[in-house]
């Protein structure tokens, strides 16, 4: 045998995956129990999953849709659900124009379909409530943060928690009814009065890094990739280290 | 087969490039890295070849540059589903920088890493024979940085994480050794053909 060379990764700890690889790599039939609307443009869909083996806050699935020529659609998706032993899932979807799996979801889904899912994927965006984390994500970036969010209310965590959310109006922020004193959202088109329009800044970044728990945090970044572009940077700029910034971008 | 109520699928034309499980991305070029884009200038880029070799070596933004030039003209297919027809990208073929550094006949795997520290691991045989490159040219333009500009991997006939952006070097070793994503539970190899996105698959 050769030395061992590969270097440690610099920007990540070792994976956090909460089940066996042969689980993540079986397709499971998933029942959709419910739909709940968000905002105009985005649902959170309900799933009874009896084998799911559970996951952490912030790892996704992949769903796949067949049509009855043999033709298959799969995507991922965030799980926007905390961890619990009710054997279901939920997941909030955008309606993306022409989306072929979304679409599918927001016209046609009724309780009763029944859709296949593998997983809980990858454990590097996941996080098991175990560090201060500060979560930035835009639109529906913020689905795997709002489950971290879920998980530290449930398990009524005491390590600190933080979130900043980028939505374009008050109107199109997901879970807005959910949202707490540990969020602060930033609205890029219209807000409420007294409230500012404008992309996320390193004015809404600084303070939250000043007050540096202790370790320090562990940032999330989850959106877009210009909004992952723009997030990251300024997480770095304010002095988060860039080994401990986690990168969700919706490709 | 499971099929799903109500579901037809987009219109589509058979396509014989499309790996099973993908979809054609068309003018989208999706942007999938966990880590922050390094701010990297071509003067700071290096690339370095070592482990099994006879003679390791390191090559700068220049001397990388005066290697025979090489193009890859094709198909790319990321793990999350998409694909790319008809892609275009300039630099060397890594067969090039083999040729300079000599791998020992012992060395069977690689392990590729970026100037990130993020790594993933290959066969040797993946990156030998005109199937990979170091590139900085999409499109006739300096590759992106969010891209893995100034310079990345290319190894097209495998899933395009194998693929590292910002790419450092690469060690040649008798074993394989999993790299980033392969031990936070992707496939060890990533063959878009035979679908192997998960370790199990």
């Amino acid at each position: 045998m050769t030395e061992t060379t590969t270097p440690p990764t610099r920007f990540a700890v070792p994976g956090r995956i909460a089940v066996g690889h042969e689980t993540a790599a079986t397709w499971q039939t998933a029942t959709l129990t419910g739909i709940r609307r968000e905002t105009p443009r985005a649902a959170t869909f309900r799933l009874a999953v009896p084998e799911w083996a559970g996951h952490l806050p912030g790892q996704h699935l992949m769903l796949r849709l067949t049509a009855p020529d043999g033709y298959v659609a799969q995507r991922h998706y965030s799980i926007a659900s905390a961890p619990d032993d009710s054997g279901h899932i939920e997941l909030t979807l955008d309606r993306v124009p022409d989306g072929e799996v979304s679409g599918w979801f927001h016209t046609v889904a009724r309780p009763g379909d029944t859709v296949e899912v593998r997983g809980p994927l990858s454990g590097f965006f996941a996080w098991p409530g175990d560090r201060p984390a500060l979560l930035l994500g835009a639109g529906s970036g913020v689905v795997p943060l709002m489950s971290m969010v879920r998980h530290h209310r449930a398990r009524g965590l005491t390590v600190p928690l933080r979130m900043l959310v980028s939505a374009r109006s008050p109107e199109e922020l997901i879970y807005a009814a959910e949202l707490g004193a540990e969020t602060t959202p930033v609205f890029t088109r219209s807000a409420p009065p007294g409230v500012p329009v404008g992309r996320m800044t390193a004015a809404h970044v600084a303070p939250l890094l000043a007050e540096q728990p202790a370790h320090g945090w562990e940032a999330y970044v989850c959106g877009t990739n210009g909004f992952a572009e723009h997030a990251s940077r300024l997480l770095v700029a304010a002095g988060q280290p860039v080994d401990r910034i986690r990168i969700e971008r919706f490709g | 087969m499971n099929v799903t109520r109500g579901f037809s699928g987009r219109p589509r034309v058979h396509n014989p490039g499309l790996p099973p499980g993908q979809y054609d991305a068309r003018d989208d070029w999706p942007v999938l890295s966990a880590e922050v884009t390094p701010d990297l200038a071509p003067a700071d880029w290096s690339f370095r070849i070592d482990g099994l070799v006879e003679r390791p070596h390191t090559w700068d933004w220049d001397a990388a540059h005066a290697l025979p030039a090489s193009a890859y003209a094709g198909d790319i297919h990321c793990v999350t589903g998409w694909s790319k027809f008809g892609v275009r990208f300039s630099g060397v073929s890594l067969d090039a920088f083999f040729d300079v550094v000599r791998p020992h006949g012992s060395a069977t795997h690689a392990v590729a890493r970026s100037h990130t520290g993020y790594t993933t691991n290959l066969p040797l045989a993946d990156l030998t024979g005109g199937r990979a490159w170091i590139v900085w040219e999409y499109g006739g333009e300096p590759l992106p940085p969010e891209h893995g500009g100034p310079a990345r991997l290319l190894v097209p006939h495998l899933y395009f994480w194998k693929s590292a952006k910002w790419i450092a070097g690469i060690t040649l070793l008798d074993h394989d050794e999993p790299g980033f994503w392969e031990r936070n539970g992707y496939h060890a190899r990533g063959n878009p053909w035979e679908e192997q996105r998960y370790s199990g698959d």
